[in-house]
């Protein structure tokens, strides 16, 4: 299990990319902004608690700021913002 | 047939999004100058998930790692490895001992992962002046190499020398280049043209590439791809002249006659492999039929 010790923060607020940030928490909670949250909150939400799962993170909150970033963009932001809120 | 090659920073999403529609027939996804230390981890991942995720299949797909002298180049590879780009770009190539500690590790991976050896192929660059001088010992160093890449600004750092729109500096390391990795039996592809609005500069660069035997170019601009795959395509008349010639050799074996001529000039066995490998090129790339 991946416990986040510390706030880190990963990408950027350039086009296509994605800005995330994390810090520790009682319990899991992600928070999204987006122009296009109506439409893709949903997606973006469920991309962000995958990786989450995969890290097994349970205690973390997750902030993501999105530039109408892909999937894979947001999921590469939220991988390293977990490894880096992991690191001693 | 690869003659063209991008590089895409690989902490850019919006460049490495786009790339497999901005013409190369192969994208370097680059590691390794593009992108600051402090973000070397982002960038990993954010490429990984790029070849993971987005259809690169019609395209060569290359990593640029971090030279086997830092701290970064083994990261880079558990990352990447599993999703078996074509190739690895090892900057900074000495000599055969890099090109053996990289091999030596992919080749473990490979195991670990249940990959066939050498399902990853290398291609090495080689930008300084140790790295020219060793260009055949390295590049025949390991199965495992595909191709060699001529790097020019840091080549000309190296030579303390300035690098020119002309490229006289380079036409050693260049020559050098050719015939290594033709004794190698590997692909060779030359240095970038950095000025990324000259566009008749990267024509003048790309034929003289070209006609030095490069099999094609590297680009650091979307703009300069068009050029570089027109240069090194092959051209209608070629085309044309390379059939003139496999049906001159038809004739000549129909009739029993051992030696003919073409539009007065005498055919012997180079001028045929030159016409097949230009037919084969053809064909690869749709511009011609099979002879």
């Amino acid at each position: 299990m991946a416990e986040i010790i510390k706030n880190a923060s990963a990408g950027t607020m350039e086009s296509s990319d994605a800005f995330v940030t994390i810090e520790p928490a009682a319990a899991n909670q992600i928070n999204i902004e987006s122009a296009v949250e109506a439409q893709f909150g949903e997606s973006i939400r469920k991309s962000a608690e995958e990786v989450m799962a995969e890290y097994q993170v349970s205690g973390a909150k997750l902030t993501i700021k999105d530039q109408g970033a892909l999937d894979c963009v947001i999921r590469a932001r939220v991988e390293t913002a977990i490894r880096r809120g992991m690191e001693a | 047939m690869k003659r063209s090659m991008l590089f895409i920073p690989g902490n850019t999403p919006n460049l490495l999004i786009n790339g497999n529609c901005l013409g190369a027939d192969m994208v370097i996804f680059d590691l390794e100058d593009a992108v600051s230390p402090d973000e070397k981890d982002s960038a990993r991942v954010l490429v990984r998930n790029t070849i993971k995720y987005l259809n690169f299949k019609s395209l060569g797909t290359i990593v640029r790692i971090n030279s086997v002298d830092t701290d970064y180049w083994k990261k880079d590879l558990d990352e990447i490895m599993p999703y078996t780009p074509d190739m690895i770009m090892l900057p900074k190539t000495g000599c055969p001992a890099d090109v053996l500690k990289a091999d030596a590790y992919m080749t473990e991976l490979e195991k670990k992962l249940g990959l066939a050896k050498n399902t990853v192929k290398l291609m090495l660059l080689m930008e300084t002046a140790m790295g020219v001088e060793n260009a055949y010992a390295s590049a025949s160093a390991s199965d495992r190499v595909g191709a060699i890449f001529l790097g020019a600004e840091d080549l000309t750092a190296d030579l303390r020398c300035k690098r020119t729109k002309e490229g006289r500096e380079i036409e050693y390391a260049r020559q050098r280049m050719v015939v290594a990795a033709r004794a190698a039996n590997v692909d060779v592809y030359d240095t970038p043209f950095t000025d990324v609005n000259d566009d008749e500069g990267i024509r003048i660069d790309a034929e003289t590439a070209k006609a030095m035997g490069f099999t094609g170019k590297a680009s650091i601009s979307p703009r300069h791809v068009d050029a570089i795959n027109e240069v090194f395509s092959p051209s209608e008349k070629d085309i044309n002249y390379a059939y003139e010639v496999m049906d001159a050799i038809r004739l000549a074996k129909e009739q029993g006659r051992g030696a003919i001529a073409l539009h007065g000039k005498m055919i012997d066995a180079p001028i045929v492999a030159r016409a097949q490998q230009t037919i084969a090129a053809a064909v690869e790339l749709g511009l011609g039929r099979e002879a």
